[in-house]
């Protein structure tokens, strides 16, 4: 049967079709469908794990326990979950083990654009990389066969136009397989010097037979034109451009196996054509490659630079000087940045930072918002956790000067995944820090994941929910309280008593996120015009239901939720 | 049949992934090779989102740029002066005349500009504005105007109705279908 899939979903029927057992991922944008995919088949244990690191152990576990098992995760995801990687790279696996690690060429939703390419070369652990969501598919039940023949976890990458685009795909059953015989074999599993000493040698052994594979598989594919000025080497998403933009003009080489590479196949497609572009997003690794084994007619980063995506106008326009036509206003069209939506829990607690002009170390989520018009909260974004641990270090660097002014904020699927260990720190070494949990009962940027604080797992079902405030107290940090942000006098209180306080305190910000579907929202606000004096301190909330008409405040029915902060807010009792 | 390119455009929350999730299955069993693109995250908060739907004999890229797209469809006016770049010479654009402001309109720092449809109109580009929002709301809700647009999308491509009802069924809840294929049929009637 042919079906209409993202590359996600493939992702995850590939799985299902491949006999996969265990899945172990955290989310992250564009990873997270294929867990929340593979999780409605119910032949499959899937959960949500704290963290990527967490989720990659598990999923070693059970390979060598003997399942095909999976984990998955964006880029920055797999620098977490770099320790095991590299270790899992000398044991091996049981059963197959696949790694998905989604890359975000062009940043649609990310702090950086890391090529996870080099981790897979760092690691020596293989990497395939479809195109589209056929590819996706068959190419995660090909990496569960040879993660099984060559012995290693074998990583698929994707990236964001491959991940959210959906294209044709056809249904097969799935193959159950049973679990192979778990045996004890500490040379293969003990990663200690003497043992770990013998793995490097069949790890290097490993590779070579992959490349001798990477020589001959259908995987990487030649597609000769007859009419062909040029050669092309290309891989992933940029494939799809590359046959859009030059169709029938260029012969084209498609590794769909990215690391090991091959050499002899490059060589001979290279040796046809007296010019071979190699058309790669992000950094030049095939270019570096092919000048590494002696092939010197390539081109690639000189023209095609290493940032963000090369779409078909691009590779148009650089190789051939075509440029599309195209109809312009004359005006000015004021940008759309993504902002808090209404009713958003995090509004209220920024606008409070905002107005005592509070120095916020922010962390990774939908609360990034807060650092952009009209809030302007947020003062440094580095990864996930980042937030508590460079907090400690800014006051460890400037004490007292800071102490009473700084806060750190991070939502609670953030804090769960590495921002307890920075609240440890915090305890352990005594710094008069503050922290603010801004727990939304949800993992909200990444479309509404559950996570250890919700009290459910990721099929819905109940399950054990951490203790925040427990959680806080058992660290050692003596002073913690809740507020609700939708109140803005209590919220503004409790920052200023925590900050003034001579010890580290933790502030939980609670209230569930307001496009969560068990929330009950109140009828929308209004405006009563004749009192509205368009004093403009509803506008300082940044509340896109807000806005105003004639010097008069108007909101959006539409759009309001009824939260209440700018009813707060208004010194003229206007709204109700 | 060479690619076609389909652009749906709006603003975060206006249900651009299902029209687009719509269109692609129409265009699937109407036997084409499809592509659907979407964005997810970052982009979803409020901000300009942009879904990409390609049809043909063989489909490669699933991405639209400037001067590709033989359609528009924006939920938002704003929205369609933003993507009118991308509309291919001889292309059609179709726009819902609701209006939402952006933050730095809110915030004074930019102003929405007035009379989009006649500029539009001015630069010689096909553009078709239907008022989805009231018709969504008499058809029982606002957040319906992404379906209404869609009959008007209906409207203006040739393919089978049994099609659009059967998509209708594959990509709304049972509960909402009838609501649904109300503001489909209104949207189809639209001038």
């Amino acid at each position: 049967m042919k079906k209409l899939m993202l590359g996600n979903e493939a992702f995850a029927r590939g799985l299902y079709e491949a006999g996969c057992r265990v899945v172990s991922s955290y989310p992250g944008t564009p990873s997270t469908e294929i867990t929340e995919e593979v999780a409605k088949y119910d032949e499959v244990y899937a959960e949500w794990a704290p963290n990527e690191k967490v989720a990659m152990e598990t999923a070693l576990g059970a390979s060598i326990a003997g399942a095909r098992s999976f984990c998955g995760m964006k880029h920055v995801g797999l620098n977490v979950a770099a320790d095991p990687l590299y270790t899992a790279a000398y044991t091996g696996v049981n059963g197959g083990m696949v790694i998905a690690v989604a890359d975000d060429q062009g940043m649609h939703s990310s702090q950086n654009e890391q090529d996870s390419r080099h981790h897979a070369i760092a690691s020596k652990v293989p990497m395939l990389e479809p195109s589209d969501s056929g590819e996706c598919k068959e190419f995660v039940r090909t990496a569960f066969e040879l993660s099984e023949q060559f012995d290693a976890p074998f990583i698929v990458r994707m990236s964001t136009r491959v991940a959210h685009s959906q294209s044709i795909v056809d249904i097969e059953d799935r193959q159950e397989l049973e679990l192979k015989p778990y045996e004890k074999n500490p040379q293969k599993f003990v990663m200690m010097p003497a043992y770990a000493k013998g793995r490097h040698v069949f790890v290097e052994e490993r590779t070579k037979k992959l490349i001798e594979f990477a020589e001959t598989t259908s995987l990487n594919r030649v597609e000769i034109s007859d009419k062909a000025e040029f050669g092309v080497i290309t891989n992933g998403a940029a494939y799809q451009y590359v046959k859009e933009a030059l169709g029938d003009k260029a012969s084209v080489l498609k590794l769909g196996m990215v690391n090991p590479l091959p050499v002899k196949l490059i060589q001979d497609f290279a040796a046809k054509y007296e010019k071979v572009y190699v058309i790669e997003e992000l950094d030049g690794i095939i270019e570096e490659h092919c000048r590494n084994i002696g092939v010197n007619n390539v081109q690639g980063k000189e023209i095609f630079g290493y940032i963000g995506e090369l779409p078909q106008s691009v590779i148009a326009e650089k190789l051939l000087g075509e440029k599309k036509d195209c109809i312009c206003l004359d005006e000015n069209i004021p940008m759309r940045p993504p902002v808090m939506c209404p009713g958003c829990p995090h509004r209220g607690l920024f606008y409070c930072l905002s107005k005592n002009k509070i120095t916020v170390s922010g962390d990774i989520g939908c609360y990034t918002l807060g650092a952009v018009a009209p809030l302007f909260a947020v003062d440094t974004t580095i990864c996930m956790g980042a937030s508590i641990s460079g907090l400690h270090g800014f006051n460890k660097a400037r004490g007292s000067e800071t102490e009473h002014k700084t806060v750190a904020v991070i939502g609670d699927s953030t804090f769960m995944h590495s921002g307890m260990t920075g609240l440890v720190n915090i305890a352990y070494n005594n710094s008069n820090s503050t922290v603010i949990i801004l727990d939304n009962s949800i993992t909200g940027m990444t479309g509404h994941q559950q996570n250890p604080t919700t009290g459910k797992n990721l099929k819905g079902d109940p399950a054990a929910a951490v203790n925040l405030e427990e959680l806080c107290r058992a660290i050692g940090i003596k002073r913690v309280r809740v507020v609700d942000p939708y109140h803005l006098a209590e919220t503004e209180k409790a920052i200023k008593e925590e900050l003034a306080a001579d010890e580290a305190s933790v502030i939980i910000s609670r209230r569930p996120c307001a496009l969560l579907k068990y929330v009950k929202h109140n009828p929308p606000v209004k405006v009563t015009t004749d009192k509205c004096v368009g004093c403009k301190m509803c506008m300082k909330l940044g509340c896109p239901a807000i806005s105003m008409r004639d010097g008069k405040a108007v909101i959006d029915h539409t759009q309001c939720v009824g939260c209440g902060i700018c009813q707060e807010q208004c010194k003229v009792g206007a709204i109700n | 049949m060479e690619t076609k390119s389909v652009m749906i455009v709006g603003v975060g929350g206006q249900g651009s992934l299902l029209a687009s999730r719509l269109l692609g299955n129409v265009l699937l069993a109407q036997g084409y090779d499809v592509k659907v693109s979407e964005v997810h995250g970052m982009s979803q908060r409020g901000g300009s989102v942009v879904t990409y739907v390609k049809y043909g004999d063989k489909v490669y890229s699933p991405v639209i740029e400037k001067g590709e797209a033989d359609a528009v469809i924006s939920f938002e006016l704003l929205e369609a002066a933003r993507c009118l770049p991308y509309l291919k010479k001889g292309g059609h654009l179709i726009t819902s005349t609701q209006q939402i402001d952006p933050m730095p309109v809110i915030t004074g720092a930019a102003e929405y500009p007035t009379e989009i449809v006649d500029k539009i109109k001015a630069k010689g580009a096909d553009i078709i504005a239907v008022d989805a929002l009231s018709l969504a709301e008499q058809a029982g809700t606002a957040k319906a105007s992404n379906v209404v647009l869609m009959g008007v999308l209906a409207s203006r491509m040739d393919y089978p109705e049994e099609l659009w009802q059967k998509a209708l069924e594959q990509c709304v809840p049972p509960k909402f279908l009838e609501l649904n294929k109300k503001a489909f049929e209104l949207g189809k009637a639209a001038k």
